[in-house]
């Protein structure tokens, strides 16, 4: 789209069929609805030179016309009458729905792809207006954007609006403020990815105590309201405040993610964590409530806490265990993170983290190797980006980090039922104060 | 009958859009250079050798140039903008999914 409207180079797209709408969804919502675009079979990945070259020879999988003459046409074809789509176009939605039926409501909501597919609160006015009494901010006010893709345009929403999604969530006025910071963070909890990821959400500070989140034994769920409706509300917001979540329009995630019905949002365990507390770490003072969203949640490792012998190994083992394009977060309940400090003298977070980022390697061979490396990574080395333009100079079987270190992070959850604990592979994005929303 | 209610709509609010203009369309392919822009996903490179194997074969009076992008499909990448205008005439992207 770039080479077409700010280059002035006639251009054709190729995609997958499986993109279809997305992508003609995105063409469109950028100004560009007669972008052309050619459409091979799924995947292209892990083809043969002769599979390829089958697509290249083959039919179009939308037209049933052949590839090469729509590519070529797509180069040469004037475009006609109307094809460039209309001038400017406006999707205004009105404040209100209704009146209705309760029952045909529900209803509206679930088939225009509102809700996560669960039952919902229908946010009357009422309802809405209470929600807005847990915030001293606008109802007017705007509180961020968010979109769903890098391709794809922000969507804004006010206060209101994320008020509205509250109720729909079923979350309490006194929540509100946590579920506004997480608004604020501009951060989706519904990406369209077709890794299927979800978002994670901490949350510190005294907040904690004051709606009774449980930062405890059961704390990533279910059973506690505070933590299930304001993730419920994360995830909620995000779809509808960014214009949408549909599957095969704007969702292409392969397999979906069961983390995203409420967005792993928990309380840390602070007063038995042997360290600091996460938004300490991320400058906010201990006295201060802040929510840290982490994405791209997908794979989890586990492990029942650290053996005296084969500890270092086997923490390496659940390390090698993870994507390489996805960092780690370990989620420690206060056992396991206590037998991080005997076992290996992690008095500070900081000395964790240095171990583990040493430990966490691999020959550089397979490292490159990993698709999503290839995809994402292996780019910015080529392009001098550090510390992966070094790493891609090492040699094949020269052990090199898996991780950046400042992407390593490490949060105590849990009720010492066991020492169980986890690493959840996924990027820590930012922190937002929830005092600034209350 | 049964009792109706009002609610609140959910939905953020959508950025007007604007037509942007395309390209115009060349007259023929003839004694042009067309750029094959590999977008670095998925074994996408190897499916544009394929594509560039066909114009040899089948317009020769097409000159064929695989482009990678300098960094992920991610980031803008002006420099090769810049070099497809200069240097090109026409652009084929993929493979996106």
């Amino acid at each position: 789209m770039t080479l077409e409207a700010k280059y002035g180079v006639p251009t054709v797209a190729l995609h997958t069929d499986k993109f279809d709408r997305v992508v003609r969804s995105v063409a469109a919502v950028s100004g560009m609805p007669g972008l052309r675009q050619v459409f091979v079979p799924q995947p292209i990945m892990g083809k043969t030179a002769r599979e390829l070259r089958g697509y290249v020879d083959g039919k179009d999988q939308i037209t049933g016309r052949p590839v090469m003459q729509e590519v070529v046409e797509g180069l040469t074809r004037p475009f006609e009458g109307g094809e460039e789509g209309p001038s400017e176009f406006d999707r205004a939605s009105a404040r209100l729905i209704g009146p209705d039926t309760a029952e045909r409501l529900e209803r509206l909501f679930l088939d225009s792809h509102w809700t996560d597919g669960l039952p919902i609160v229908l946010p009357t006015e009422e309802r809405v207006a209470a929600m807005l009494a847990g915030t001293r901010r606008r109802a007017g006010e705007v509180v961020g954007r968010m979109r769903s893709t890098h391709f794809r345009e922000y969507w804004e929403y006010s206060v209101e609006k994320v008020a509205v999604n509250a109720v729909m969530a079923g979350a309490r006025p006194e929540y509100f403020p946590v579920i506004l910071a997480l608004a604020a963070t501009g951060v989706t909890a519904r990406s369209s990815s077709s890794s299927a990821m979800a978002s994670m959400a901490v949350v510190n500070g005294p907040i904690r105590h004051e709606i009774a989140m449980n930062a405890g034994t059961g704390a990533m769920g279910p059973y506690n309201h505070a933590n299930a409706t304001i993730g419920r509300a994360y995830g909620l917001l995000s779809q509808n405040g960014q214009g949408g979540s549909v599957p095969g329009l704007s969702y292409m995630g392969n397999q979906g993610n069961s983390y995203a019905y409420n967005s792993v949002t928990f309380a840390e365990n602070e007063e038995r964590s042997p360290w600091e507390p996460f938004h300490v770490q991320q400058g906010f003072p201990a006295s201060e409530s802040a929510v840290s969203v982490f994405s791209g949640c997908r794979s989890t490792a586990f492990a029942l806490g650290l053996r005296e012998r084969h500890w270092r190994e086997h923490v390496r083992n659940l390390l090698r265990g993870m994507d390489p394009s996805i960092p780690p977060t370990l989620l420690l309940d206060p056992l396991a993170a206590r037998q991080f400090v005997d076992r290996g003298g992690f008095v500070k977070k900081a000395d964790l983290i240095d171990w583990l980022y040493d430990t966490a390697r691999m020959p550089a061979r397979e490292y490159w190797d990993y698709q999503l490396v290839q995809n994402y990574i292996y780019p910015r080395a080529t392009f001098g980006e550090e510390p992966w333009a070094s790493k891609l100079r090492a040699a094949p079987d020269a052990l090199i980090p898996m991780f950046r270190r400042e992407d390593i992070h490490a949060v105590v959850v849990g009720g010492e039922t066991n020492g169980y604990w986890r690493i959840m592979g996924c990027t820590y994005q930012k922190s937002v104060s929830v005092d600034r929303w209350r | 009958m049964a009792e109706t209610i009002a609610v609140l709509n959910p939905m953020g609010f959508a950025p007007r859009v604007t037509r942007r203009a395309l390209a115009p369309r060349l007259p023929t392919l003839e004694g042009k250079t067309v750029f094959l822009v590999d977008c670095r996903f998925d074994d996408s490179d190897l499916f544009l050798e394929q594509m560039r194997a066909w114009f040899t074969e089948h317009l020769p009076g097409v000159t064929p140039m695989v482009k990678r992008i300098s960094s992920v499909y991610l980031n803008d990448d002006p420099a090769t903008w810049e070099e497809i205008r200069s240097r090109g005439h026409a652009a084929i992207v993929g493979v996106g999914h």
